[in-house]
């Protein structure tokens, strides 16, 4: 860290170090761009992934807290802090340029606080309407309900965008535009369609079947639970993890429990540790399982739908005995888990194991060597490695394009050191292999599965926690490997017993900042085979 | 074998008894036309069920369980409710055309449905030109397809229908292609005496190889024909919702189901006719006692099952395969199946030629 600390002071003699969590860098606002260019390219640095854009109210400033991670330099993090102080009209250079994923992220932050992101391309709001009043994650949001009835009246300005664009003296002027041309052909596909998986919307321009450009509008069932999660504490707000990425509840709770053991200095039983890993692991399978299904179901073969979902059954009902639940299970606790495993949950998984290698035989037969599925998914929704990269697919998808992004291997957490299992890479760069990814990682995860299954040791299932959990003061960031990518939770505390911002870098919003990328030049039903194969879930972007 | 025609004709007589000939011929036409809707609508159920009971066999479920025995009531309810549906109608649509299309596209299907031979002597049109008017009735479809995407003013439905218009208009070429490669071999166009032909075999054994790769061809176009999957492109549910048919309600949204599922049953029956000897019953030459045996099982029994075999066939595939993308359909026909189909004519006219056919 030391060796990063004197080649950033080299570039930016003006930046200020802190060290927490990781290291963090406060930088001025008008060195923001300069900095983040020479972050990228300066050799030794290389922080060519921009992990998580976090939108910040201090009260007297807003700003930005950037995660960086090197893929190149052995997966360093460090998190640079941009702050403005002017409230009425914030304004901060956007990084768009240089990390593609900043598009959208930085949509984010302007919906959320308001800050305008100067030489963004197209600075409209993310997830609420473009006639909403106010930025509500700012500490002084006014909650009237009044400022924002429901409106009974379609968006009128939804076409309209505006960027803010700096001229060489440094004057920002606004430049309007439009995002989709005057006779340009949009079909509009959602929120109530078959294969967005759930209410997502999406505005294609079609040049008769070929797609030309694909906008994305989201926010249809958002839920503001990194507003709410600022009011509750911290116990409290562990429900909601299972409610974003639905299909990959057990990691994400995981990661929250974890960055907030990690803050608490707190030890985990190994009995935790070993359910924990588990309880990921069949929540992997299930996700891809599901994921398989999908896939086969939005090309039109509706059998190995029903294949997929009957193995994925299984899974759910060892969930089911233990939790208590077949969704949204609540079982991560901080400190451990709780509730003790069913004693029927070796007996399950070992069924569970025995029977799943045939069954993928069969998945395989039956669809991912069908002559059809080949030719639908292979060549289809093109996307290279450096562009997975700049737009942070990680996760199978990113896989697929042969990019090595696994938490589990990169930063080793839980005991996932300890296992033997191989990263998944195939270099397709396009949907079959991001299928295929998925496929061979459900023979990881069994593997995975295999190894624990009959070491678990005694022991309690949960450490002890104080009644009222406090965190001292202080920033968080912990990543874990979630079924559909790279899954963060950033935790600012001020010492209270509710955090002070709560932020979820959720996978599945960087996925579908790619859409517009993978599907541009192909078919209209290409568009549903990438959606599904790059394999988004709604509620984890609009959490 | 039990010829039908005995009672049309008896019943004629008894008719011609006391009423003059046009008065006895109308009375004649309006039955056949009311057992012909019967017999459209109680398939049409049947079908529906078969499906659905096939369908979830293959996707290890048991399908409708509940409304009668093993679910068999469930399509009497399901159309019951389609039949107390509300026809919605809507704004800033072509209200006649919208309207018409689904009358077109059934009206096509009952007039394929009268071209098939029943039974011996049960065959309500009967032309020497027999063939070729199924294929131009059935090209009238496509037209209530376009129509109903057309007038429905929406994206999806104009797109859907879009496509079903290319994909009618091309697998077309290799149907007829296919059929013709039979009527080469036969060398009538008449239904009656095409099936009569077949009485020492069927064509699929007399024509054998260019047959059986006519027969293969005829399945794929027939599957493309029907708009069914993998071919299910006009009403792909996951890219157009449900297609042409998206912005349809009650029973017009039932007219085009029922006609998609009297479709399957019709290419089945050409199928059959055109290839398994329509309602002949299996004769191996030589084997006369076999072909008595065989003989004692009714003609309309021979027709109806060979025809749900060949449907069973089509909706193999169509919970087997996935959905194909309209450039590969395109692709498919124009590259491969159309000259596939015309190296098999004239493999057929050679055949002939050289008598190398039984």
């Amino acid at each position: 860290m030391s060796d990063i600390q004197e080649k950033i002071s080299q570039i930016c003699p003006s930046a200020s170090f802190s060290e927490g969590d990781t290291l963090m860098v406060t930088v001025d606002e008008k060195d923001w761009h300069s900095f983040a260019k020479a972050l990228k390219e300066t050799s030794g640095l290389e922080f060519d992934v921009l992990s998580a854009v976090v939108g910040m109210d201090w009260k007297d400033s807003l700003g930005v807290v950037y995660y960086l991670t090197s893929t190149v330099n052995a997966w360093d993090v460090i998190s640079v802090k941009v702050a403005v102080e002017d409230r009425e009209n914030p304004m901060i250079h956007s990084v768009s340029d240089i990390w593609k994923v900043a598009n959208f992220q930085e949509r984010e932050v302007y919906d959320f606080y308001g800050i305008k992101f100067i030489n963004h391309p197209d600075m409209r709001r993310f997830f609420l309407r473009n006639d909403w009043k106010g930025h509500p994650l700012r500490k002084d949001y006014d909650m009237n309900p009044e400022l924002n009835p429901i409106p009974l009246e379609d968006e009128q300005n939804e076409d309209e965008t505006v960027s803010y664009v700096e001229d060489a003296d440094g004057k920002v002027k606004v430049v309007p535009g439009k995002v989709f041309g005057e006779d340009e052909y949009i079909v509009n596909i959602g929120p109530q369609h078959p294969s967005t998986h759930g209410v997502m919307r999406f505005r294609a321009s079609v040049d008769g079947e070929i797609v030309k450009k694909v906008d994305v509008v989201s926010g249809y069932i958002h839920r503001g639970i990194e507003k709410l999660s600022e009011g509750l504490t911290y116990p409290q707000i562990l429900h909601f993890t299972d409610r974003m990425d639905y299909m990959s509840a057990h990691q994400n709770r995981h990661c929250l429990c974890m960055c907030i053991e990690k803050a608490m200095g707190l030890q985990i039983p190994r009995r935790a540790e070993v359910i924990r890993v588990m309880m990921d692991e069949l929540m992997r399978i299930s996700s891809h399982l599901l994921s398989f299904g999908c896939t086969a179901m939005d090309l039109g073969a509706t059998t190995a739908f029903f294949y997929g979902f009957r193995e994925r059954e299984m899974i759910l009902d060892i969930f089911e005995k233990t939790c208590g639940a077949r969704m949204s299970m609540n079982y991560n606790v901080i400190g451990g888990v709780i509730a003790d495993l069913h004693p029927d949950f070796q007996k399950d998984v070992k069924a569970f194991l025995d029977i799943m290698p045939e069954r993928l035989k069969e998945y395989h037969n039956v669809f991912s060597n069908n002559l059809i599925a080949k030719n639908r998914l292979k060549k289809v929704g093109y996307l290279s490695k450096e562009d997975a990269i700049s737009y942070a697919i990680t996760g199978p998808s990113g896989r697929g394009s042969n990019w090595s992004c696994d938490c589990r291997k990169k930063h080793p957490y839980s005991i996932y050191s300890e296992l033997e299992f191989n990263e998944v890479l195939l270099d397709g760069c396009d949907s079959y292999s991001r299928y295929m990814v998925r496929m061979k990682e459900i023979e990881e995860s069994c593997k995975i599965l295999a190894q624990l299954i009959d070491n678990i040791p005694e022991g309690e299932i949960r450490a002890q926690v104080p009644k009222v959990v406090k965190l001292p003061v202080g920033s968080w960031y912990q990543q874990v490997e979630a079924s559909r990518g790279t899954f963060g939770v950033y935790i600012e505390s001020t010492g209270e017993k509710n955090p002070y911002r709560v932020h979820f870098q959720s996978p599945c919003f960087n996925l579908v900042g790619v859409m517009d990328l993978t599907c541009s030049g192909y078919m209209i039903a290409d568009l549903i085979t990438i959606g599904a194969a790059l394999d988004f879930v709604i509620p984890d972007i609009d959490r | 074998m039990f010829n039908f025609g005995i009672w049309t004709s008896e019943f004629n007589k008894f008719l011609m008894g006391f009423m003059p000939e046009w008065l006895a011929a109308t009375v004649e036409c309006v039955i056949i036309a009311l057992l012909v809707l019967l017999t459209y609508t109680v398939l049409a159920l049947f079908y529906i069920l078969y499906e659905r009971k096939l369908c979830a066999w293959f996707q290890c479920r048991l399908g409708p369980m509940r409304v009668g025995k093993w679910g068999v009531l469930q399509v009497f309810a399901d159309m019951f409710k389609i039949l107390i549906k509300e026809l919605i109608s809507l704004k800033d649509t072509d209200r006649f055309l919208f309207k018409l299309a689904p009358y077109i596209v059934i009206t096509s299907s009952v007039v394929m449905l009268a071209c098939l031979p029943w039974g011996r002597g049960l065959q309500i049109i009967d032309y020497n030109i027999g063939i070729f008017f199924i294929l131009a009735v059935s090209s009238v479809g496509v037209l209530g397809i376009l129509l109903a995407g057309w007038s429905s003013n929406n994206k999806y439905t104009l797109i859907g229908a879009m496509r079903s218009g290319a994909q009618m208009i091309s697998y077309e070429i290799s149907l007829g292609l296919a059929m013709i490669t039979i009527i080469v071999l036969s060398g009538t166009m008449n239904i009656n005496e095409l099936v009569w032909q077949q009485e020492s075999a069927w064509f699929i054994f007399r024509g054998h190889i260019p047959a059986i790769i006519a027969f293969l061809i005829y399945i794929v176009a027939a599957t493309a024909e029907t708009n069914r999957g993998p071919f299910d492109l006009p009403e792909a549910e996951h890219e157009l919702t449900a297609g042409y048919h998206t912005e349809y309600s009650g029973i017009h949204f039932g007219f085009f189901y029922l006609a998609e599922y009297l479709n399957l049953f019709i290419v089945s029956g050409i199928a059959t006719l055109m290839f398994l000897g329509g309602w002949m019953p299996l004769h191996i030459p030589g084997w006369d006692a076999f072909n008595n045996v065989m003989d004692y099982i009714p003609s309309v029994v021979w027709f109806v099952l060979k025809s749900f075999f060949i449907s069973y066939v089509i909706i193999w595939f169509k919970w087997t395969f996935p959905r194909v993308r309209i450039d590969q359909m395109l692709s498919f026909e124009w590259k491969y199946l159309m000259p596939l189909a015309l190296a098999n004519l004239i493999l057929m006219a050679v055949f002939v030629a050289l008598g190398w056919h039984f």
